[in-house]
């Protein structure tokens, strides 16, 4: 047997191109190797391997070999014309062969004496030559167990097959079926002898809703992502929506922009960083809203592209809002610096929803993004969907050097944290807290820029009131203490001179007095 | 169940002596020159002379030289007997070792 492209000076990956996907196998598939896709029934397998000669098709013209096991070629084109790949095309223009070993009719063929895999191996073999296929799927070699009841040649047919395509230098993908999402990576136990890698794709219930995963179990040689990784079937395939982390630490730019209220810009010392993300958290009716708006019309002021997801409100609303606050949606929509995204929380799962605003972040390509709010997708997902959410939306933005708004709806009118807060608030440079406070019978609102990363910032707790306007930011409360915690109590005259150092200069702390209300 | 079996029967008599008057045509697919590929051919010759006193045709086909009638005629294991006349096709796979099992297994 030809042996493998020698792997002492490391093992070389191919590109899947399969959105995200690369990133967690760091650098793609083991190039001229076998990876073993295993998975629940409807876990995605075949989609995935359907992609992956897909992908190498579209990208690089890279031609790919279809061994199918399961179901006719016929099947298969049709339920894939729905991705957008049109197979049959492929076929023509010699891109694309399948190798037809689905079970016929007539059953089993009976068995009279010794024999071996021979006949498949060379049909496979010679279809990737014919093509000069570098890309080769057998799907799925589950049905191949019902043929060949004897494991022991099996196991042996399968090495010699997998010999004999690595001898080509193709890049091997198989999937295997497993009967539950935990548990033993396949049914037979035996493929994930015969693969290099193994990776598994899940399709779990978590909180009575679906959620797919895939994870990276082992690849022989090479270093990998650990652990599960959301993916969706969006109309153009997989997605993989890897938790890019170390997007989080890189350096930050310096370049300050308007908050569009030039008090609060001061209060930062100059407004927001170019590529912040800025968690807004509030009471119903504080002003969070408000406070988007005014992002909004800051970015469009200052020229920038500005795109606005709302979940809680319809179009209508948002406009008429804007509208009572004299500033004009339907004109900045107009002049093109304003695209608004409504979508109803429930409409979709956490990576759908995550997909289709990056989809639209590509496409529009603003330097301000808003979401209002983070709460209404947070009541709908569950906590680590909603976590992972957050994390792979505020890379998304931090790649891209865009500014991100983010508004948070607290649970309780005075006071008090949110879940919220809690999940997010180490992911987001920038946290202000909106919030009421009751004096003297009344509701006053007041407004503190909890932390800033990489920046002094204002320490005040700040009035303001609401008008035909929009926001206007007033003095500091030096009369009262206990704001944040919801028990605030007037500070008798004479001892309020000295009133914020009581706050203390160490805002986070603040917060976890929040926090543990 | 008893007299439909026993139509069954007739019938088989029937093809058993058409076989006297046609000959068998077989295609043996096999994958190269291994012993196991020769001895699916022997074990055939051998049955064919018992079993069918020569009145058989034979064409061996290898899949490595002509993986395009493989790939038509659908061959997963090797060997495989496909038995293509007289009536439907039948196919059989192993090394032929098993000689009452071929020719049940193939109708003949």
């Amino acid at each position: 047997m030809a042996p493998a492209p020698t792997p002492s000076r490391g093992i070389e990956k191919i590109r899947t191109e399969i959105p995200g996907f690369d990133f967690v196998g760091e650098g793609g598939l083991p190039k001229g190797r076998t990876t073993l896709i295993a998975g629940t029934a409807g876990s995605g397998k075949t989609v995935f391997a359907t992609h992956f000669l897909a992908a190498g098709i579209e990208t690089s013209g890279e031609p790919g070999v279809f061994a199918t096991f399961e179901d006719e070629p016929e099947g298969i084109r049709r339920n894939m014309i729905g991705f957008g790949w049109d197979i049959q095309k492929w076929e023509a223009e010699h891109k694309w062969a399948f190798v037809d070993v689905s079970p016929d009719s007539t059953g089993p063929t009976p068995i009279v004496g010794t024999y071996d895999l021979g006949g498949l191996i060379s049909r496979i073999e010679h279809a990737a030559r014919k093509l000069g296929a570098t890309r080769i799927v057998l799907d799925s070699l589950n049905a191949l167990f019902l043929q060949v009841p004897d494991k022991t040649l099996l196991r042996i047919e399968l090495l010699r097959l997998i010999q004999t395509l690595k001898g080509l230098g193709a890049t091997v993908v198989f999937t295997g079926e497993r009967t539950q999402d935990y548990g033993d990576v396949t049914r037979h136990g035996i493929e994930e002898f015969v693969a290099d890698n193994v990776i598994i794709l899940r399709n779990i219930l978590v909180d009575e809703k679906r959620r797919r995963t895939l994870e990276v179990l082992k690849y022989r040689g090479t270093s990998h992502q650990r652990g599960e990784v959301p993916f969706t079937v969006t109309k153009k395939g997989i997605v993989v929506i890897p938790l890019t982390a170390q997007a989080l630490t890189q350096t930050s730019s310096t370049v300050r922009i308007t908050s569009g209220i030039a008090r609060l810009d001061e209060m930062c010392s100059g407004g927001f960083f170019r590529d912040s993300i800025i968690l807004a958290s509030g009471a119903t009716g504080t002003g969070k809203t408000l406070l988007v708006t005014q992002f909004i019309a800051g970015g469009v002021a200052a020229g920038e592209r500005c795109l606005l997801f709302a979940f809680e409100e319809s179009r209508d609303q948002l406009f008429r809002n804007a509208e009572a606050w004299g500033m004009d949606f339907a004109a900045m929509e107009k002049a093109g610096q304003l695209t608004i995204a409504t979508q109803y929380p429930h409409a979709m799962p956490m990576e759908d929803h995550l997909v289709r605003m990056r989809e639209l972040i590509e496409e529009v390509k603003p330097q301000r993004v808003a979401v209002d709010s983070l709460s209404a997708l947070e009541r709908v997902f569950t906590r680590r969907s909603f976590r992972e959410f957050v994390i792979s939306l505020t890379s998304t933005l931090k790649t891209k050097s865009t500014a991100g708004l983010f508004t948070s709806t607290t649970a309780s009118l005075l006071g008090g944290g949110s879940v919220t807060e809690n999940h997010i608030s180490t992911l987001t440079d920038s946290i202000i807290l909106l919030r009421y406070v009751e004096l003297h019978g009344r509701m006053l609102r007041c407004l503190a820029v909890l932390k800033m990363r990489g920046s002094v910032h204002d320490h005040d707790i700040r009035e303001y009131t609401i008008d035909e306007h929009g926001m206007h930011i007033g003095e500091p409360f030096r009369k009262v203490t206990g704001i944040l915690s919801g028990n605030q109590s007037v500070v008798p005259s004479g001892l309020e001179e000295d009133g914020t150092g009581a706050e203390g200069e160490d805002a986070p702390e603040l917060e976890e007095k929040a926090g543990t209300r | 169940m008893r007299p439909s079996s026993k139509k069954r029967l007739a019938h088989d008599d029937g093809i058993c002596r058409m076989q006297a008057m046609t000959r068998v045509v077989f295609t043996l697919y096999v994958a190269g020159q291994s012993p196991r590929s020769l001895q699916a051919a022997a074990n055939l010759n051998r049955l064919g002379q018992e079993r069918l006193g020569g009145e058989y045709d034979l064409t061996v086909i290898d899949v490595a030289d002509d993986p395009d009638r493989a790939e038509s005629a659908r061959i997963l294991t090797t060997p495989t007997l496909v038995k293509e006349a007289p009536g439907q096709p039948r196919r059989v796979t192993g090394d032929l070792s098993d000689a009452e099992r071929v020719f049940v297994a193939l109708g003949l």
